[in-house]
């Protein structure tokens, strides 16, 4: 039982943080309709900047959250002006953003390599050492932070896109950006803003990452788990790809603690392939058109 | 020949090899995959059993390389071609992964560690001639009734369905080249390196292999031969640069994709035939241009 619980507790943080990811990505793929595989070199560039920010700088470590996430929403912003709006302006179709956005990945991972180099690097120790004892169960420090900076970054997301105009503006872009733009809603800014909120949310998966791994130019590729999650959750849902991370990390945590840790990242990919085949439209998803 | 030179020749088939098959997939039928890394594992891996288990000759081990990869498309395809767009992607991308990582847990194999002294039976000329075939098997099959059709999917799914195309059928044929010829590369490499391991079919081997057809061009068989000679060979001529080489390389698709989305030759071919073409669309061009031009002055007198 307490095994169990353990289990529960390391899936429950590790998922908080794919869904960081996934939601993010799944923001913009709501908006975008196409998968923004640049997503892993923006989180890649978050655990950078947070790194930086602490060690370099000597911020304190929420001030370094903010910057870190500031910075890969500049980023994200950036990389959607200069890359991706020559092709939407061009209506190309979806393959040229799926190509140029794995070129703008490669890009920015091997700057990195370039510049920084391929070393890892260590978070300095934030928090105190040795995990919250909780009855049986032991709760690391990091988890937790993990969890609680997750819900919080989530929940304000949540309130942005139910309660603000412009979060309106974004439901109502998901759904049909052409009818919104003659709504009169700037879809342009639109776009803006949620690869900024993507990007936001990138940097602050990069920094829990970087923490609760180490920081190096291809942690990126951890991003393919999100593909999955949001995949499992429904492509374009935000709800979906919250539940399908939470879901996808469970089933991770609870495969390496009973099964074995070998068979962890394999389970994902035939979890993956197997929805694509019984339900591409995933948990949450609804519009089969076009999709499957 | 200098063995270095003759390396870098060798590498350059081999890469053609996968590339041509990509460019099948890619290039004509409009199928974007993120997982042939993963086909030319199971062609290396699969021609490894034949050569140093079964101990056939390096010819049987390549048929065989081609005929697994190429089963385990039909298997793959059944699974996923009904999927659109980026669930395709992201559906390749999951079986890419997945065999790399059961290679990696298969113990018998080598497993992570990987697979050594396989024998070293690749020579620059049996790459070369198994080049040559595939070209003309490749060029043959896009020039015929089949190639059309895959480029019709390629154009209008829904309409090409209407006029009697069975789409999904297509589809698994140039899936089905496209990973036969990845197996062969994959059996080519083990070969040559004598030694494979998981890791050097991951995601970013596939990606590169993406990469060389949408820089030598969408729709053009000679677009991708030369996007492979100039994208494996020119790397290692500016190796001094190693650390550099990729950003460009990043940066270089970015600027493809926004500013010459044809890539070098997208949609035309260096024949005799395509290039009198490309000259003839030249000269019909400038001729329109010098009649607007002449019609315009007129409009003003």
């Amino acid at each position: 039982m307490v095994q169990f619980l353990q289990q529960l507790v390391n899936g429950l943080s590790i998922g908080s943080v794919y869904a960081l990811m996934a939601v993010g990505y799944s923001l913009v793929y709501s908006i975008m309709n196409f998968s923004n595989f640049a997503h892993g070199a923006v989180i890649m560039l978050g655990a950078y900047f947070g790194f930086y920010s602490l060690t370099l700088l000597r911020l304190p470590f929420g001030v370094s959250f903010v910057l870190a996430a500031v910075g890969t929403g500049l980023v994200a912003v950036l990389l959607e002006r200069l890359a991706y709006k020559p092709l939407r302006e061009r209506r190309a179709p979806f393959l040229y953003f799926i190509i140029t956005a794995m070129g703008a990945s490669i890009f920015i991972e091997n700057l990195v390599v370039a510049t920084i180099g391929p070393t890892y690097k260590t978070y300095p120790a934030v928090f105190g050492q040795g995990p919250i004892q909780l009855g049986a169960l032991s709760i690391g420090r990091i988890d937790l932070t993990m969890f609680v900076v997750s819900a919080i970054s989530l929940t304000a997301l949540m309130i942005f896109i139910d309660r603000t105009k412009m979060g309106k503006a974004i439901q109502a872009s998901a759904y049909n950006m052409k009818a919104s733009a003659l709504m009169g809603i700037n879809t342009d800014r639109v776009i803006i803003i949620v690869f900024a909120l993507g990007g936001a949310l990138a940097g602050v998966a990069g920094v829990l990452f970087g923490m609760k791994y180490l920081v190096y130019p291809q942690i990126g590729n951890i991003t393919n788990k999100s593909f999955i999650a949001a995949v499992f959750g429904g492509l374009g849902s935000l709800p979906g790809a919250l539940i399908g991370s939470v879901l996808l990390a469970l089933i991770e945590t609870f495969v390496s603690g009973y099964l074995s840790s070998q068979y962890r990242d394999l389970i994902g990919f035939v979890i993956l392939i197997a929805m694509l085949v019984v339900r591409p439209t995933g948990i949450m998803g609804k519009s089969a058109e076009d999709k499957a | 020949m200098d063995a270095y030179i003759q390396g870098i020749i060798i590498l350059t088939g081999i890469n053609l090899l996968a590339v041509l098959g990509l460019s099948v997939l890619t290039g004509f039928t409009g199928l974007f995959s993120f997982g042939h890394a993963g086909f030319m594992a199971i062609g290396a891996y699969v021609g490894a059993i034949f050569s140093s288990k079964l101990g056939l000759p390096f010819a049987a081990a390549i048929v065989a390389a081609a005929a697994g990869a190429g089963a385990v498309s039909v298997l793959i395809g059944r699974l996923t071609l009904k999927l659109k767009g980026d669930y395709f992607c992201i559906a390749t991308l999951g079986f890419g992964e997945a065999i790399r990582l059961i290679l990696n847990n298969w113990k018998w194999a080598g497993g992570a560690r990987g697979w050594d002294n396989l024998p070293a039976s690749v020579t620059i000329w049996n790459v070369l001639i198994v080049d040559a075939i595939a070209v003309v098997l490749v060029w043959n099959l896009l020039n015929s009734r089949h190639g059309r059709n895959m480029v019709a999917v390629r154009e209008e799914e829904l309409a090409a369905q209407m006029a009697g195309v069975n789409v999904f059928r297509y589809k698994m044929i140039a899936l089905f080249v496209s990973a036969a010829l990845a197996g062969m590369a994959g059996a080519f490499m083990g070969h040559y390196m004598t030694y494979i391991t998981p890791k050097l079919f991951n995601m970013v081997k596939s990606t590169d292999l993406t990469i060389i057809v949408i820089f030598g061009g969408l729709g053009s068989v000679s677009g991708s031969i030369l996007g492979t000679l100039l994208l494996t060979a020119l790397p290692e001529i500016f190796r001094a640069f190693s650390q550099w080489r990729l950003v460009f390389y990043g940066l270089a698709v970015i600027v493809i994709m926004v500013g010459r989305p044809q890539g070098l030759i997208g949609g035309m071919e260096l024949t005799p035939a395509g290039i009198r073409k490309i000259a003839a669309e030249r000269r019909a061009k400038s001729a329109l241009a010098a009649a607007a031009k002449a019609a315009e002055q007129g409009g003003e007198e």
